[in-house]
């Protein structure tokens, strides 16, 4: 790790004034890839600001239309919350999936999806869900968001405040874990709202995508039979000593079924 | 009073309260006055020339001491990190052994190979420096894999080995056995079945817990060298630091081996690191720390296995084993380790009899160099690869002719009567129930009831599979003249010094060295049930060598076997001494005095004296024989053990195979174990779940894995997976006690047995449950995909 500068931000104009000021500081929230990242010295900032005193940022609401997940929100949270448990399992059950207990205690919704690691699984989550994220300048829908791997829409000086979540008829989120990290191999979200059938697939492709066809068939009947003879394309995958772009295909299919089963139980 | 914590007695150890509640002491808790610390500079490139090291903008940087190179060391007349083991190929031509040098001098094998070394002030301050060394390389072409590195038109890495062959091996060698070789094939020209398999035995990471760490202290006043250092064998740094590299007398030269979290076999060598750390602090004056980062771990610790091996069964039409044929290709690394070519000939070829009779056995291994980490030994070393290649030829044998792999094994087994029973591979084996091992595991298993399992898991849409692995190896290395005569270059006994203070407690002083195992619990058990003293009345000091006279250390389960022996030994010794004591202060002769539960008796009368007040009489000695005795209570045994020892046992494993993704699950494992007399069943029990999860680790887990040019893909935990709890299912572990006869405590050793028998036990249960699929082979690690890809394979192959 190299010398930074560290400073705790007060408030989310603070933070975000601070940010915009600073040539190459980096937020810091629950620092759960950031941390081994300085470590290894993969990442060099020059400060890093701590968003851990701003109470805003922060908690768990609930109304008819959805959920309203604060940023530094840690995944214990999400994954203990009794009314989001009621009103979207999906979300506290991805939650629960997380990295271990020391992970899940420290970090955050807003980390996880302004990192956008291609295997992580808020992302999934929020794309199949089409959350809308919150930002200290804009709403951003979760189809815009994650743009590439590690990349998102946020821009100079813009950090995720809220993440807005709807309420699906049904949703289910199935996870091969990669044998090593226990992140995603592949990970289906699979969620039925009145409007159609929305699926996301994470730890197959460089970011978070959705799987249209799929949609399609499940739009039309929400069953693990609606998907026979569909397969996911391997073009594009990720391909690496853990998986092969065609296994990561395979898997695609096969957590895509299971997420429906999940969805239905 | 030693009944309570005696031989036997599952004693709780004595260490842990130190270890779990963060008061052990081990090398990085170590700080000294002044001390500086090291970074290594290391080769980012699997093969090149160094043509230069220029320091200048490093040394700049703040906080800076020296940046120190290969030239520097050369200069300095410090000696190549020395090969322990000398093999001889089979044209009577000695391995080519190139000289290894603590820093690169003018080219680099592997990634990671040290180049250079910066000292400063603090370790961020080292590693920023280190960033500013611009080295010079000149890149040459590079392989990593062994098998592709015999290839015509390979790059080739060592001039002293053309078709980079360190050595062409055969085992039994011609001169020993003239037609081994000649009967072997005649076997095979008149088997009625004939099983061949290609195996791939996988490379490995050791992993210990605590990174490798070294803190040297020169004192320019007294010329004394200290080293702190994670080792299995502190005195044979010391010796190697002596003779081969720095060169000091011993008596100037200190190493300690303090707490040590794990070493599986990775600390036992003279590493580059520690001689840099010990030379820079002479040359500087100042005390030099190092700590490995894991990442350095992962490319600087000897890693393991890395077998491709060509295994042949012969049988006879009654499916008796005939003969066996083994070709292996060993991977040794860019240069040879301490005991690299070692691990994969005498540790490896002698254990191919396995537990059966097999009369006919010819080996052949080519020790190979690439352009990766050097191998060496981890836990097991050599056994493993010699008991994976026959256990899985061995449930091949019975796939393809039909039988029980069970039945099959029974039918082949060396018989209780023939021990000692001398294999074809040159080892005497020690004692053994095999029959019995299996049907402990059997029972264990619930053997006859695995179809209902097996249904069970077909209504879950699991595939069920069963995989038996019977294995033996041999521990307590070693005889020093039978080691010798196969080229070891140091003797293999053990030392212990047990030390009676005068108010009788005691000080047990051995050249084992603990670093997990429990030593400081077992160690006293012996001598609290030798002595029948309280077990809380014994001290065990080991990793020291100022305060213990010699020893060869921890390394291929010999602690108990030689260094325990040695220590009862000098109990007998000590014994003995007081038995003339005693016989002084009970007027009588020694010859009539009988020393049971702590107390020297006059046999057949009430006239008795204890241990304590023997040992009080030895430190007062106003009434004492001081003619015929020194006064004083302390001796000291070296043993030398007349044979290894052999352990076997059998392990069944079940797995759950999830066709869709090709995960498999470990439903049940059992282990039966014959590891002679047992001092402490918790310990053992230990000891085979430790060897249970790593053997499990590298048949499904565990893959060190290079690009074909030699960059290290699995360089850290993202990729590299060590077992995790849940990946292992509850152990079911049992013991059967044949003791071995050479060895006065009729123990044999268990570190390594799990991590022996665990991976073809593991392999085979997944073939088992593959089969119906029309899966016949697999190699480690048996992956999610690895599984996959078998059973797509079999399906677009009919």
């Amino acid at each position: 790790m190299r010398e930074f500068n560290y400073y705790r931000a007060g408030s989310v104009r603070d933070a975000a004034k601070r940010l915009s000021a600073s040539g190459n500081a980096m937020l810091l929230a629950g620092g759960m890839t950031l941390l081994p990242a300085l470590k290894m010295r993969l990442n060099e900032p020059g400060e890093l600001i701590d968003l851990a005193d701003i109470g805003e940022l922060k908690g768990i609401k609930l109304n008819r239309k959805g959920a309203q997940v604060g940023a530094t929100t840690t995944h214990a949270e999400v994954a203990e919350n009794v009314e989001l448990r009621a009103a979207i399992p999906v979300l506290p059950h991805a939650a629960e999936s997380i990295g271990d207990p020391q992970v899940r205690n420290r970090g955050t919704l807003g980390g996880s999806l302004a990192n956008n690691d291609p295997a992580a699984d808020y992302p999934a989550v929020a794309l199949g869900l089409g959350a809308t994220i919150i930002t200290n300048k804009r709403k951003i829908s979760a189809d815009d968001f994650f743009t590439g791997m590690f990349e998102t829409a946020l821009g100079r000086g813009e950090m995720v405040t809220q993440v807005l979540f709807p309420i699906p008829q049904r949703a289910g989120y199935a996870i091969f874990p990669n044998p090593a990290t226990r992140y995603a191999l592949v990970g289906v979200c699979v969620a039925q709202f009145k409007t159609g059938v929305r699926v996301a697939v994470t730890g197959a492709g460089a970011s978070v995508y959705r799987l249209e066809d799929f949609e399609d068939a499940l739009t039309d009947e929400f069953s693990e039979v609606a998907l026979d003879g569909l397969t996911a394309s391997a073009a594009s995958l990720n391909d690496d000593m853990h998986a092969g772009a065609d296994y990561r295909a395979h898997l695609v299919g096969v957590m895509a079924r299971r997420a429906v089963a999940m969805a239905l139980e | 009073m030693s009944g309570e914590m005696g031989i036997g007695v599952s004693a709780p150890r004595t260490e842990d309260r130190r270890f779990i509640t963060g008061r052990g002491r081990y090398v990085d808790d170590i700080n000294l006055r002044s001390q500086q610390y090291a970074w290594f500079v290391r080769s980012p490139h699997p093969h090149a020339e160094v043509r230069g090291v220029d320091a200048a903008d490093a040394l700049k940087m703040p906080g800076v001491t020296a940046v120190l190179t290969g030239a520097d060391m050369q200069a300095d007349g410090v000696g190549p990190l020395p090969v322990a083991w000398g093999i001889t190929s089979r044209d009577g031509s000695p391995a080519h052994e190139p000289e290894f040098p603590g820093l690169a001098t003018d080219r680099v094998r592997y990634v990671g190979n040290p180049v250079a070394v910066v000292v400063a002030e603090s370790r961020s301050q080292a590693r920023d420096a280190a960033e500013m060394v611009n080295v010079d390389y000149g890149e040459l072409e590079s392989v990593a894999s062994a098998t592709a590195a015999l290839e015509e038109g390979a790059p080739q890495i060592h001039e002293g080995a053309p078709g980079n062959l360190c050595f062409d091996w055969e085992w039994l060698p011609a001169a020993m056995a003239p037609d081994a070789r000649a009967n072997t094939d005649k076997a095979f020209k008149e088997a009625a079945h004939v099983v061949s398999l290609e195996l791939v035995n996988n490379r490995l990471v050791p992993n210990a817990m605590e990174p490798r760490a070294s803190l040297a202290d020169f004192n320019t006043a007294t010329g004394q060298l200290t080293l702190y250092t994670t080792s299995q064998n502190p005195h044979v740094n010391r010796l190697l630091l002596c003779t081969a590299t720095l060169k000091m007398p011993e008596h100037k030269v200190r190493v300690v081996a303090p707490d040590v979290g794990g070493g599986f076999g990775s600390k036992i060598y003279h590493y580059a690191e520690e001689l840099t750390v010990c030379w820079a602090s002479r040359r500087l004056g100042v005390p030099v720390k190092w700590t490995a980062e894991r990442s350095e771990s992962f490319l600087g610790d000897a890693q393991a296995r890395d077998h491709v091996t060509r295994v042949e069964l012969a049988l006879d039409a009654e499916a008796r084993f005939t003969g066996l044929r083994v070709d292996t290709v060993a991977n040794l690394g860019g240069w040879l380790s301490a005991f690299g070519p070692a691990i994969p000939t005498v540790f490896y070829a002698p254990l191919l009899a396995g537990v059966y009779r097999t009369p006919n056995i010819y080996v052949t291994v080519k020790g190979v160099f690439t352009n990766t980490t050097p191998t060496d030994a981890y836990r097991g070393a050599g056994r493993p690869e010699a008991c994976y290649a026959v256990e899985r030829a061995v449930d091949e044998a019975a796939v393809q002719l039909n039988m029980d792999p069970a039945e099959l094994r029974r039918l082949n087994f060396i018989q209780p009567d023939e021990f000692p029973y001398q294999s074809p591979v040159g080892q005497l084996y020690d004692s053994g129930d095999f029959e019995g091992c299996l049907d402990l595991a059997r029972k264990l298993n619930a053997y006859d009831e695995f179809s209902e399992r097996r249904r069970q898991s077909e209504v879950r849409g699991k595939l069920r599979g069963r995989g038996m692995c019977f294995y033996i190896e041999a521990c307590g290395a070693a005889p020093s003249q039978a080691a010798g005569q196969l080229g070891a270059r140091a003797g293999l006994y053990e030392v212990a010094t047990v030390r009676v203070h005068p108010t009788g407690s005691v000080q047990v002083l051995t050249g084992s060295h603990s670093h997990g195992q429990g030593h400081e619990t077992t160690f006293a058990q012996i001598v609290a049930e030798r002595l029948g003293i309280d077990f809380g009345n014994v001290e065990v000091v080991h990793g020291d060598t100022g305060e213990i006279p010699f020893g060869m250390g921890t390394f291929g389960s010999r602690s108990l076997a030689v260094g325990g022996t040695a220590l009862y030994k000098a109990i007998d010794k000590v014994e003995e001494k007081g038995r003339k004591i005693a016989a002084h202060l009970l007027e009588a002769e020694a010859d009539d005095i009988e020393f049971t539960e702590g107390e020297y008796r006059v046999a057949g009368t009430d006239r008795a004296v204890s241990f304590g007040d023997v040992a009080l009489a030895a430190y007062v000695p106003h009434n004492y024989p001081l003619q015929e005795l020194e006064p004083g209570l302390e001796e000291t045994a070296f043993f030398d053990p007349e044979n290894f020892t052999f352990p076997s046992g059998c392990y069944i494993c079940e797995v759950e195979v999830d066709r869709q993704t090709g995960q498999v699950d470990l439903r049940d494992f059992v282990a039966a174990d014959d590891f002679g007399n047992i001092i402490n069943p918790m310990v053992v029990e230990g000891q085979v779940h430790g060897g249970l999860a790593q053997g499990i680790g590298q048949a499904l887990l565990e893959h060190c894995l290079y690009t074909p040019e030699g960059q290290l893909l699995s360089g850290s935990y993202m990729d590299y997976c060590m077992p995790r709890a849940d990946d292992l299912p509850n152990f079911v572990v049992a013991t059967r006690c044949t003791p071995t006869p050479f060895n006065p405590l009729g123990v044999k050793g268990c570190g390594e047995a799990g991590a022996i028998g665990a991976p073809p036990a593991v392999i085979n249960a997944v073939l088992d449950a593959l089969r119906p699929l029309g899966v016949r082979q697999i190699d480690m690690p048996a992956t999610p995909q690895a599984v996959w890809q078998a059973i797509e394979a079999a399906r677009s192959g009919g």
